[in-house]
């Protein structure tokens, strides 16, 4: 029931909105990860943003798709906390660093053979600027240094529905997606070559000034 | 053999028909370039001519069914053109909500088109939202960059939304031969006619740019195969599809034409100062909307008034 709901969900009311009203230029579609364990880091800029990634997907496979989202903010009531979970299918993590019991979600998760989707700034912060990423993940690829983590790069999204309001207005979105990385050997070379790559993609392609 | 009476029954069904029948060649020419140069240039062409198949069918569906089915489908062209636009311009955060503003003229704008209530949609978005948008702007409380603001959404406005919408207003008409479906594809068809001639003649024969610092690719072979192509074009089915004589028809296919060429560099040298190659990639080998349009942004008003002034059967309304 729940993964018809899922399925009619992004059918009926995501898919549409993206397309009309927002409409992605994707480039390298081909190079997402198909199957898990597999971890896909973007920038973070709009709620859309999560939906966005997951409508590139086709139907089958939106259950190996788990978004990493801020517990304080998605399970604030029992509603939204719902949808977060079996509409959208998150793992809730408390913000402020990564703490043991959340790794371990994170990695039974890959272990499952499901593709994590992990925003690193934090927060969707100043719409459309990158900020420096928060070092969660690169812990998460070094309990399982095997996992493939592909970069992406979202823009338009922070301009379409930014953060504080709910007042979606359209404009074309352009989704960049890289290749894969591996586990460096150390943290903050995992950091920086990741930081590296999604700044590299953000490069390819033209972003109107937003002031 | 009755099918295929009753689809050739009306000029414009008959057309249609001319229309998938260039296209069945131009299919068959880039299969057999494929076959004899591979390479990235056919392969471009594959992928547009395989575009050309979706673009001709939707826009047989849109204008074979209802006349409101067919307004329906030029507004959301003309949504996606003005999506285009706003999406590569600069644009300051305080006006986000303006742009709403800016959607919304669209519905305004072809609804007065579908009714038929030409002085409202003439003097709709040059008048009243070229007054009030700046207004709106100016409640949002800042002045730097208000110009540019201004300036922007108002061109924008007036070339996607203002200038597109003509080809719903050509509906309105009722003209025996094919009517405003008949006008509308007489328009539609001879303008990416003329891209498609331009772009021929240029790649076989051009030597001589005309303006390269803003279409390197426009040769004055292409421009004059072009119009000549189209001239003809026009001459030979305007008097089936509208009620011009030939001779009209000959000089609306020029003016579509010339028209549809200033269209195409004038949105060139847009894009070009916004340093972008495409709008978009919306249309595989084509790039996005207003790359496709481009032309018919200014074929468009010119052919309506062309054909308004000498054909119009309105009622004497003051315009």
């Amino acid at each position: 029931m729940i993964a018809f709901l899922r399925c009619a969900f992004f059918v009926l009311i995501v898919r549409p909105i993206l397309t009309v009203i927002l409409g992605a230029n994707v480039r390298r579609r081909d190079l997402l990860p198909r199957t898990g364990p597999a971890i896909i880091v973007a920038n973070h800029n709009s709620h859309l943003d999560t939906l966005t990634i997951m409508a590139m997907y086709p139907l089958r496979r939106l259950k190996l798709l788990r978004p990493v989202a801020a517990m304080d903010y998605f399970m604030r009531t029992r509603p939204m906390a719902w949808f977060a979970v079996n509409m959208i299918g998150i793992i809730p993590v408390s913000r402020g660093g990564m703490n043991r019991d959340l790794l371990q979600r994170c990695v039974a998760a890959l272990d499952k053979g499901e593709i994590l989707i992990v925003f690193p700034e934090g927060s969707r912060g100043e719409p459309e600027k990158l900020s420096l990423f928060k070092k969660g993940v690169a812990h998460l690829v070094k309990a399982r240094p095997g996992t493939p983590v592909h970069p992406l790069f979202l823009h338009g999204l922070g301009k379409a529905l930014p953060k504080d309001t709910w007042v979606l207005i359209p404009f074309n979105c352009d989704v960049v997606v890289g290749e894969p990385l591996l586990w460096t050997g150390s943290i903050e070379s995992f950091m920086a070559e990741l930081q590296a790559r999604v700044a590299g993609l953000a490069a390819q392609i033209h972003m109107a000034p937003w002031e | 053999m009755n099918v295929i009476a009753a689809f050739f029954a009306t000029p414009v069904h008959a057309a249609i028909g001319i229309i998938y029948g260039i296209l069945i060649f131009g299919t068959a020419v880039t299969q057999i370039l494929r076959r004899v140069s591979p390479g990235p240039m056919t392969q471009e062409l594959t992928k547009r001519v395989v575009s050309w198949w979706w673009m001709i069918t939707v826009f047989t569906i849109a204008i074979l069914t209802y006349r409101m089915v067919s307004t329906i489908f030029l507004a959301f062209v003309s949504f996606l053109a003005l999506k285009e636009y706003l999406s590569l311009i600069p644009t300051r955060r305080v006006d986000r909500r303006v742009l709403i503003w800016a959607y919304l003229a669209i519905p305004a704008q072809f609804y007065f088109a579908h009714m038929g209530q030409v002085g409202l949609f003439m003097v709709f978005i040059p008048v009243w939202m070229f007054l009030f948008l700046p207004a709106r702007i100016t409640l949002g409380g800042h002045t730097e960059g208000f110009l540019r603001a201004v300036g922007l959404l108002s061109w924008g406005l007036m070339i996607t939304v203002f200038s597109l919408s003509h080809t719903a207003l050509l509906l309105t008409f009722s003209f025996n031969h094919g009517g405003g479906a008949g006008a509308l594809l007489f328009l539609v068809a001879l303008t990416q006619f003329n891209d498609v001639a331009q772009f021929t003649f240029g790649n076989l024969l051009g030597r001589h740019k005309i303006i390269p610092k803003v279409s390197p690719n426009k040769t004055w072979e292409g421009f004059l195969g072009g119009i000549t192509a189209t001239t003809v074009a026009a001459g030979l089915i305007g008097p089936y599809l509208t009620p011009m004589p030939w001779h009209y028809s000959v000089l609306a296919g020029f003016l579509i034409a010339g028209a549809g060429y200033l269209g195409d560099i004038t949105i060139s040298a847009c894009k070009r100062d916004l340093h972008v190659k495409d709008a978009s990639n919306l249309i595989p080998g084509h790039g996005g909307i207003l790359d496709r349009v481009d032309s018919l942004i200014y074929s468009a008003p010119v052919f309506f008034h062309y054909l308004n002034y000498f054909f119009g059967n309105w009622p004497a309304t003051p315009l």
